[in-house]
């Protein structure tokens, strides 16, 4: 296929790129007094990026620029929610930033950025444009992080991700190199090809495990997970949200794209070490969560704790398995994105607070807010019949079927020591002695996002979880 | 003589694990952990212009200029981001860094 006719595939892509830099043009002419109007635009953009994804000419799949990227249901599936994800992530920053003095026109410009790199990592099938669309999503986010520069807190956590995301980004790149030298290509056929053919298949396997090091340290696995709490608790909370939701699906989907396609022969040999990460991750994110005060770094934890029920399904490595890890990723950006949608309601006058304390009694001054938190946490510990048990249903039933039997198990028990923190927020909001109110503000977009999200989480439309399955089913089918 | 392929790679080894050192033995300054970051990619360098040699490929080389870009960039926003530090706590010694505890 030549350039130009690759092009027309990448609709969403050529939006958000010559978009953002125009928008980016425009805010320096106009300076920050058109922030706002930037943002809607922003939200307008990722709209349109969305519809293009989700009406894409591609059919089947096809591969672009030499099959360097690939756009296909996998993809496809992944830049919706992706896309949906992050304008969110600006519609909800929308009060705070305000609120902060943080209204300048970038904000909006690097969540597109970076949600053009997060695409591009959805798609990529080739080491080369792996890379490239990695480091177009993190380094927009490294700025993210450090958005509120005056602030000690956020700058340090933008250093502190900047020095561990460049880190990950080189074991990742060091294990590509060590895959293209003993495979001879960088394309992920080809590597497949001559993964198939090796007699020693010792050098792609050093590779392969500095490139999942790498990969562990983009989801927040254990145990590369170490900056997340700092990060979550430093950066703005709206980024905090955006981090948590978006780059995280992204970062799953290029996962499970560089597992299967070029080394689903060698699926014995990577499967102990997701298995291990997953363990490591469920471990790390219930014990450590137990003794936090502060919300932010319970989210970092429980994000923590779910990209290891997610691996559970990578673990797998089949096509059920691939389709669970989606559905619970699916079904987690949700419960996340109106858990912080909760959390930036949590306003005194004076700013917000972000103190687990801050709940208490949250059921008798604001008993719709506490509703809301009570369906998603809830949702997050995987109660039936809400959403978040589905999710942790699949994957556990896609690990029984590939032989893991051990590893659902492990998962199914550690939930347990989840649901714990989980319910202990819960009970704080429904039975301590109330603190000060909170400012009343559920009418606006977060009091509407974090409504819908955990009216998502009950199985209101039956059909929305049989429709969920069967897409993630088709995108899955589309890696093998 | 001929240097082999072995050689280039354990150069790169070499580098790389000089590199992760610098990260994590150094307690002084962030401007070493961005040198150290900066010698990773370069060791990542030589192994992809090693390789391409040796297989006689170009994409290998094609890949080490789109790490260079890469590096570039991201020492820029590192830089950035060490500024802005820098304007907040009067000095960039990484054992300070530890505002957030659990």
């Amino acid at each position: 296929m030549g350039v130009f006719e690759s092009l027309t595939f990448l609709g969403p892509e050529l939006l958000l790129a010559v978009g953002g830099m125009a928008l980016l043009m425009f805010g320096v002419w106009r300076g920050d007094s058109v922030s706002r109007q930037i943002s809607i635009a922003a939200v307008i953009l990722l709209s349109l990026a969305l519809i293009a994804a989700a009406f894409s000419p591609a059919g089947q799949g096809v591969g672009l620029f030499a099959d360097s990227l690939r756009i296909d249901a996998f993809s496809t599936f992944a830049k919706i929610i992706i896309f949906a994800a992050a304008a969110f992530a600006i519609l909800m920053s929308d009060r705070y930033l305000a609120g902060e003095k943080l209204g300048r026109f970038e904000y909006p410009v690097l969540v597109l950025f970076s949600a053009f790199g997060m695409s591009l990592m959805a798609s990529a099938s080739d080491l080369i444009t792996l890379y490239m669309g990695l480091e177009a999503q993190s380094l927009a986010l490294y700025i993210l992080a450090t958005f509120n520069r005056d602030s000690r807190r956020s700058t340090e956590a933008g250093l502190k991700y900047f020095v561990l995301g460049a880190l990950s980004s080189c074991l990742l790149l060091y294990g590509a190199s060590l895959i293209y030298g003993f495979s001879g290509s960088t394309q992920f056929d080809a590597i497949a090809a001559a993964a198939a053919g090796a007699a020693d298949r010792t050098g792609l396997v050093i590779g392969l495990v500095f490139v999942i090091a790498g990969l562990a340290f983009k989801v927040s696995a254990a145990p590369f997970h170490m900056w997340t709490p700092d990060v979550y608790e430093g950066a703005p909370t709206p980024v905090t949200a955006f981090f948590a939701a978006a780059p995280k699906l992204a970062a799953m989907a290029m996962f499970a794209r560089t597992l299967i396609e070029p080394f689903h022969q060698m699926t014995d040999d990577w499967r102990p070490v997701i298995a291990i990460i997953a363990v490591a991750s469920m471990l790390v994110g219930s014990f450590s969560a137990i003794q936090q005060t502060n919300i932010k770094r319970l989210m970092a934890y429980s994000s923590i704790g779910h990209m290891g029920y997610a691996l559970i399904g990578l673990a797998a490595g089949t096509r059920a398995g691939v389709s669970a890890v989606l559905i619970y990723m699916a079904v987690y950006i949700v419960m996340t994105i109106g858990a912080f949608a909760c959390i930036l309601l949590m306003r005194r006058r004076g700013g917000l607070t972000e103190s687990i304390a801050d709940l208490a009694g949250l059921s008798r001054t604001n008993a719709p807010l506490a509703l809301i938190l009570t369906a998603l946490f809830f949702s997050l510990a995987g109660i039936p019949p809400l959403a978040g048990f589905f999710g942790k249903w699949f994957v556990f039933l896609a690990a029984v079927e590939a032989g893991l039997g051990w590893l659902a198990v492990a998962g199914a028990v550690i939930s347990v020591v989840a649901a714990f923190y989980y319910i202990r927020v819960v009970w704080i909001m429904w039975f301590d002695e109330p603190a000060p109110v909170f400012e009343r503000d559920i009418g606006g977009v977060l009091g509407v996002t974090a409504a819908l999200s955990a009216l998502l989480m009950f199985p209101v439309v039956p059909a929305l979880i049989g429709r969920l399955q069967q897409a993630a089913s088709v995108a899955a089918a589309a890696l093998f | 003589m001929e240097i082999g392929l072995g050689a280039y790679l354990t150069v790169a080894a070499i580098l790389f694990a000089i590199g992760m050192a610098g990260i994590f033995v150094n307690r002084k300054n962030v401007i070493v952990i961005l040198m150290s970051i900066e010698l990773m990619l370069l060791a990542v360098n030589i192994n992809l212009v090693a390789f391409s040699q040796f297989l006689g490929d170009l994409v290998g080389q094609v890949f080490a200029f789109m790490v260079l870009t890469v590096a570039a960039a991201e020492a820029a926003i590192g830089l950035a981001i060490l500024v802005a530090y820098f304007r907040n706590r009067g000095d960039i010694a990484v054992e300070d860094a530890n505002l957030m505890k659990n």
